[in-house]
């Protein structure tokens, strides 16, 4: 079967990537334990962003995947963060 | 003859259905997409509110449930990774392993969802119409939107379940793990959605 | 496919006999051609049952005052017109008919990427069907709040809500599905040496139109379900009463319902497109042009869905925003209807009757279609906004346009699909009672509304009583041209003469292949053509 080329990605790759995924979820935690408003919300947001990143690139294997689903990924993305904006262009100046 | 028994043999396209799984995660996530679209809206709008409504949820089990998703991210993950490599047994168990980090997941929640229940805060509650409007619109996003997740989570169980069984009985195996590949995808989903739930629900206060 | 030693015996698709037999071998059937006809048929039933609430109103406002039904009643038969024609008939409709029939066959595949999943598409196609009609007969009475739903009146109406809501989260489920299937159809199984830029433009509009399906319906399944969950527990979300808001219902609603309309035209323009080059044997002009602007209209149609909700209390920043988006996606349907008219330039034209409808399809999108700019800007939109003036104005666009379109459709590949010719003479003369019953059924309430009809109305004032009467009539007599056609092209299917493989000298891959095809579609192999449109 020609289709079997996929990449198999390494039992320790994987460790490594849930360490840092459970090191950052510390970190959100911590982070937001401390009273800072607004710049909270940015950090955590920024956190989860940066989770769902290592998520998407190495355990769904976007990283050995073919350009074309890389950039449709982003595009999805950039999509619903253009709704979310035009939305709020309405709730902002409301 | 060949030509027209062909249609009726399942045509096998790998490529194909890994497509199609991305391309329904595409859906699930702007189904969750909208649901954060809401949060945003009414979090703009009641940020007090919102702040208290936080505080009420523990961030112990949310913590907990983080990290029980996480592992089993990394487990699914590793189960493919060992049905690539011809080992059943190892990935099996990898499967086993995630399954019960989703049971432990469901059990927290169920825990969670209970002790809300038994203050009587649930929706349609008599308490909850008698909150403020803030926290009114908190709970009512925290249920919807946990219970949503938790609804995947389940479709999840069934569907690395099944793998579970294909791999059992030889049907999917290192030349043909496809539908592996796409259930783990699956997971990895729910994991990424929860991954934003947790602080946007429990941690920002 | 092609060895000769094993040369297939051809068999058409339609006398095929596989693992079932009879109705069931309908039923179960996988192959995208059957699929596609029991779309049509469930379509054209239900476009009947709709098209007749339609007349029923029609015939209620023919005069002021209470003519034939009650205030509740016309409500209710207003709110399923809407369900019933949106949701079933011109959302699905080109793609799940043609698209399903010719979508595998234009780009030289056997069949969709995922058959099966392609039956239960079918399947919950019904099912949402069978909810939404059993709505209407359920003890509460028919939903009363206009296909959109428009929250905070049907989080409080009495009426049966939440099953036609539901109903059109299962269509709209089916709608993912679909296009999930073709997206993967197009990337996967296109013939060996056909890039994108050979599949026929007909492929290219539904590859747009599928994108559009996945990823704007999502968000109407959820927007559903916190409704029919506001209703069922009092979440509040679009409650202004518990603190919800209901401006936030419209954008939910919009952001999905706006890129539908595009789900409707694009593949309406995609086929318009296939019809053009044949009739006019001429390679079509602006190949990539036409392409693109495809995915452009997608793509800029998800970002202007603000415009259907200029007066509902929107900050002005958003309004003007979504204003000027909505003028920028008319560019790239204009950028299609400039290289519509360039093919046909020096073109040999032959007005056979698909492209009859493909003329008619020209007039009546440029009319929708400028119409809708005059919508878009906000002086005029406050003005018109709710008034008949606004229902004259999409039925321009969906039945002038998509409708036109599907009847071009069918009279274009028909022949392809059942291997029968209809009666020309007759078709023709449906097409001229068609295209005079509709501009007069609707033409007439772009006036009034100007003058002030509101929509939706049961009763209205004397002065717009002529604009009404003549609407009426042209509502009659667009519905005899329909019956005549239909039952023109149903006995072509029956009993007309044998069709050739290729009636109208088509250079597209459809026209390759004996009429009807046989169940893989090709038994030999093909030769792919650079551009799909050469006429050498």
């Amino acid at each position: 079967m020609a289709n079997n080329v996929s990449h198999i990605t390494e039992y320790k790759v994987l460790g490594k990537v849930f360490l840092v995924l459970l090191f950052l979820t510390f970190l959100t935690i911590t982070v937001t334990s401390f009273e800072l408003a607004a710049f909270s919300v940015t950090v955590a947001l920024l956190i989860a962003g940066v989770k769902g990143f290592m998520i998407l690139t190495y355990f769904m294997h976007l990283k050995y995947e073919s350009l074309l689903l890389r950039i449709l990924v982003a595009l999805i993305f950039v999509l619903y963060a253009l709704v979310v904006l035009i939305t709020f262009i309405d709730y902002a100046y409301r | 003859m060949s030509g027209k028994k062909m249609h009726v043999e399942a045509h096998r396209d790998d490529e194909g259905a890994k497509l199609g799984m991305w391309l329904f995660i595409f859906t699930e996530l702007l189904l969750f997409g909208g649901l954060f679209l809401v949060y945003s809206v009414f979090r703009a709008k009641y940020p007090t509110n919102f702040h208290e409504g936080s505080l009420e949820l523990s961030v112990t089990i949310g913590a907990i449930n983080t990290v029980a998703l996480l592992f089993s991210s990394m487990t699914i993950a590793m189960a493919l990774s060992a049905i690539q490599k011809n080992n059943p047994k190892l990935s099996m168990l990898l499967i086993a392993v995630t399954l019960l980090m989703a049971c432990v997941f469901l059990f927290n929640k169920y825990i969670e969802w209970g002790v809300k229940f038994e203050h009587g805060l649930y929706p349609g509650s008599g308490l909850m119409s008698r909150l403020d409007h803030g926290d009114l619109l908190f709970f009512s996003l925290y249920f919807f939107m946990t219970g949503l997740h938790a609804l995947h989570i389940i479709v999840g169980i069934v569907l690395l379940a099944i793998c579970f069984f294909k791999i059992k009985n030889g049907s999917l195996h290192s030349q043909k793990y496809v539908h592996l590949e796409n259930g783990a995808l699956y997971w990895h989903l729910v994991d990424l959605i929860w991954i934003f739930l947790f602080p946007l629900l429990y941690l920002i206060a | 496919m092609s060895n000769d030693k094993e040369k297939t015996e051809y068999v058409s698709y339609l006398e095929h006999q596989g693992k079932y037999k009879g109705i069931f071998s309908w039923i179960f059937t996988m192959d995208h051609k059957r699929i596609g006809l029991l779309y049509l048929y469930a379509i054209v039933a239900l476009f009947f049952v709709g098209a007749i609430m339609g007349l029923l109103m029609r015939i209620e406002l023919i005069a002021p005052g209470e003519t034939i039904m009650k205030p509740q009643t016309y409500n209710g038969i207003f709110t399923v017109h809407g369900i019933i024609m949106i949701f079933m008939v011109v959302i699905p409709g080109l793609s799940v008919v043609f698209g399903n029939f010719f979508l595998p066959i234009l780009i030289g595949a056997k069949d969709v990427a995922f058959p099966k999943l392609n039956r239960f598409s079918w399947w919950i196609y019904i099912a949402g069907c069978i909810l939404a009609v059993a709505s209407q007969f359920m003890k509460d009475g028919p939903p009363d709040t206009g296909w959109s739903f428009y929250a905070p009146y049907s989080t409080s109406t009495g009426t049966n809500v939440i099953m036609a809501t539901f109903a059109a989260f299962v269509l709209g489920f089916s709608s993912i599905l679909t296009g999930l299937n073709f997206i993967v159809t197009i990337h996967q199984l296109r013939a060996p040496g056909m890039k994108f830029f050979n599949m026929p433009l007909f492929s290219w509009a539904i590859y747009a139109t599928a994108w559009t399906q996945l990823l704007a319906t999502p968000i109407v399944g959820i927007t559903l379900l916190m409704l029919i969950a506001e209703r069922l527990f009092g979440i509040g979300f679009f409650n202004p009463d518990l603190g919800g808001d209901p401006v936030l219902f419209e954008h939910l609603f919009w952001i999905y319902s706006h890129p539908a309309v595009y789900i409707m035209i694009l593949p309406a323009l995609g086929i318009i497109t296939e019809i053009i080059p044949t009739f006019c044997q001429k390679k079509i002009y602006g190949y990539k042009a036409i392409a693109l602007s495809s995915l452009a209209i997608a793509g800029v149609g998800f970002l202007v869905w603000g415009h259907h909700m200029f007066t509902s209390g929107m900050s002005n920043q958003a309004r003007w925003f979504f204003s000027l988006l909505t003028f920028l996606v008319a560019v790239p349907s204009a950028i299609k209807v400039f290289n519509w008219l360039a093919t046909m330039y020096k073109g040999s034209i032959d007005m056979k009757p698909p492209f009859l409808y493909a003329l008619a399809f020209i007039f009546l999108f440029t009319i929708g279609g400028t119409t809708g700019l005059l919508l878009g800007s906000i002086a005029t939109n406050v003005q018109v906004h709710d008034t008949s003036f606004v229902v004259a104005h999409f039925h321009y666009i969906i039945f002038g346009g998509m409708g036109f379109a599907f009847f071009g459709a069918i009279h274009y590949w028909l022949p392809k699909m059942y291997g029968r010719m209809y009666n020309m003479r007759i078709a023709t003369i449906a097409w001229g009672i068609i295209f005079v019953g509709f501009n007069l059924l609707y033409f007439p309430q772009f006036i009034i509304g100007m003058q002030g009809m509101p929509r939706r109305y049961f009763d209205y004032l004397p002065q717009f009583q002529t604009g009404q009467v003549i609407s009426t009539i042209g509502g009659f007599i667009l519905i005899i041209g329909t019956v005549i056609m239909v039952y023109n092209l149903i006995k072509g299917a029956r009993s007309g003469e044998p069709a050739p493989a290729n009636p109208w000298h088509g250079s597209t891959l459809e026209w390759q292949i004996p009429s009807p095809p046989s169940l893989e579609n090709f038994d030999e192999a093909l030769a792919i053509k650079s551009n799909p449109y050469d006429y050498e």
